[in-house]
């Protein structure tokens, strides 16, 4: 009783202060200072990027993006340490038949998944998309598979082979961009083209493959985790 | 005029399956429920001019994280049916 | 349209703020987050909204000397973009927290666990 009226009480004081934000905002006309800096015409030819968000997180906020792949890469070893029971012997579980329809239909969707998050990540710097889209698409194509074969082992010195190098990579282009230009990810250290073709904006594409490959493997690594305890005790 | 109808119907549809997930007693429906917030969040995000948002809002929270929470339910009904 | 999606996250928030506080269930609790990280991602990218703005992309219809007049903010969205990854390895995470309390003690009922009241 005293419970649920304190309750009560804490949301409607949440309520009220959201009250004060929703009614002091009269919408935006102009851009602030900081993006009106970010969309100016000189800076944009400075960077050379056509998605001006990719901009934003790969160059101007490249360090919160480090910050990021961190937090990551702590999260899928903590799944790995904890995810692990008494050990059973390796008998398969008794799953039911897949249906051929899933069976059939991933044979043909699977290709096509990874093609896609592949282009995707290449094309950060022109469309929408990125390294962490491709990365999520190249997991979603991993999870099709091990859903129509739920047995199947996937092979995790690969992935953790791959996650390294590419964690490895970022950090290295990186550091060559203090070395060789202006700061910590500066993509000027290669030519930059015309704006709007593929091989423009300096180190963009580059580093934003590192950051894809490393997301799509950790992704896979967590959800093999996730597959592989089923059989456990 | 035809954004300020869009943004109505799926705000509707966004609060209503949020309050079905938490308030609905059988957990595979609220786990639907959950996901179906992040897909017309999605589209909301596209509605707003974001359409990088909206592709990682879609691929993420609405396709691993409904998978994660389905398999860590199976775990728990397997578990309880093998004793 | 702005006020509409801002109002729409504040409401996501409170409902999973009451979710959290007063569901007995494990699982429920986890999927309470999960409403609560999705609101406040929509309130942060309605902020970022200018009126009659467009994508932050730069192509045929937008070019880069009229750029910084018809584009919406970009800086909330690459915050929006770190936030939504970063959600999911939080969920992941108390997901296996939650799968390790159920083998202990064999029920999700957050009442059973008294080890640490005092």
């Amino acid at each position: 009783m005293i419970r649920n009226s304190l309750i009560i009480v804490l949301l409607a004081g949440l309520a009220a202060i959201f009250y004060g934000l929703f009614s002091n905002y009269h919408g935006t006309e102009k851009p602030n200072q900081l993006a009106s800096y970010y969309t100016a015409e000189e800076n944009i030819n400075a960077v050379n990027s056509a998605n001006l968000v990719t901009a934003v997180v790969v160059t101007y906020r490249g360090f919160d993006t480090l910050g990021e792949v961190t937090i990551l890469f702590i999260t899928a070893s903590i799944v790995g340490f904890f995810m692990k029971g008494k050990v059973k012997p390796k008998e398969q579980r008794a799953v039911r038949e897949t249906s051929e329809i899933l069976a059939t239909a991933t044979k043909v969707l699977v290709p096509v998944f990874i093609m896609f998050g592949i282009y995707i990540m290449i094309n950060g710097h022109l469309t929408p998309g990125g390294g962490f889209q491709g990365g999520a698409v190249i997991a979603s194509s991993v999870v099709l598979l091990l859903l129509s074969n739920p047995n199947m082992k996937i092979n995790r010195t690969l992935f953790t082979v791959l996650e390294s190098i590419s964690g490895v990579g970022f950090v290295v282009v990186g550091i060559i961009g203090i070395i060789l230009a202006g700061g910590f990810l500066d993509n000027r250290i290669m030519e930059m083209g015309k704006l709007g073709s593929l091989l423009s904006a300096g180190a963009i594409p580059i580093i934003y493959s590192f950051i894809g490959l490393k997301v799509g493997s950790e992704l896979s690594n967590l959800l093999g985790d996730f597959n592989e305890v089923q059989n456990e005790i | 005029m035809i954004y300020l109808i869009l943004t109505l119907i799926l705000s509707l549809v966004m609060l209503v399956g949020a309050v079905m997930a938490i308030h609905h007693p059988k957990l595979s429906v609220a786990v639907i429920a959950a996901g179906s917030v992040s897909l017309f969040a999605s589209v909301l995000f596209l509605v707003l001019a974001a359409p990088d948002v909206a592709m990682t809002e879609a691929a993420i929270g609405s396709g691993l994280s409904t998978i994660i929470f389905f398999y860590v339910l199976n775990k728990i009904k397997r578990e309880n049916d093998t004793q | 349209m702005e006020y509409i999606s801002l109002a729409t996250g504040f409401l996501l928030v409170l409902i999973g703020i009451w979710g959290i506080l007063t569901r007995k269930n494990l699982i429920k609790i986890i999927l309470g987050f999960t409403i609560f990280d999705t609101g406040l991602n929509v309130i942060l990218v309605s902020i970022a909204y200018i009126k009659g703005g467009t994508a932050p992309i730069i192509d045929s219809t937008v070019s880069a000397a009229d750029a910084s007049s018809r584009v919406v903010d970009p800086v909330p969205q690459a915050l929006v973009l770190t936030a939504i990854v970063i959600g999911l390895g939080v969920t992941a995470l108390m997901l296996t927290y939650a799968l390790k309390l159920y083998r202990s003690k064999q029920t999700l009922d957050i009442d059973q666990f008294k080890d640490l009241k005092w």
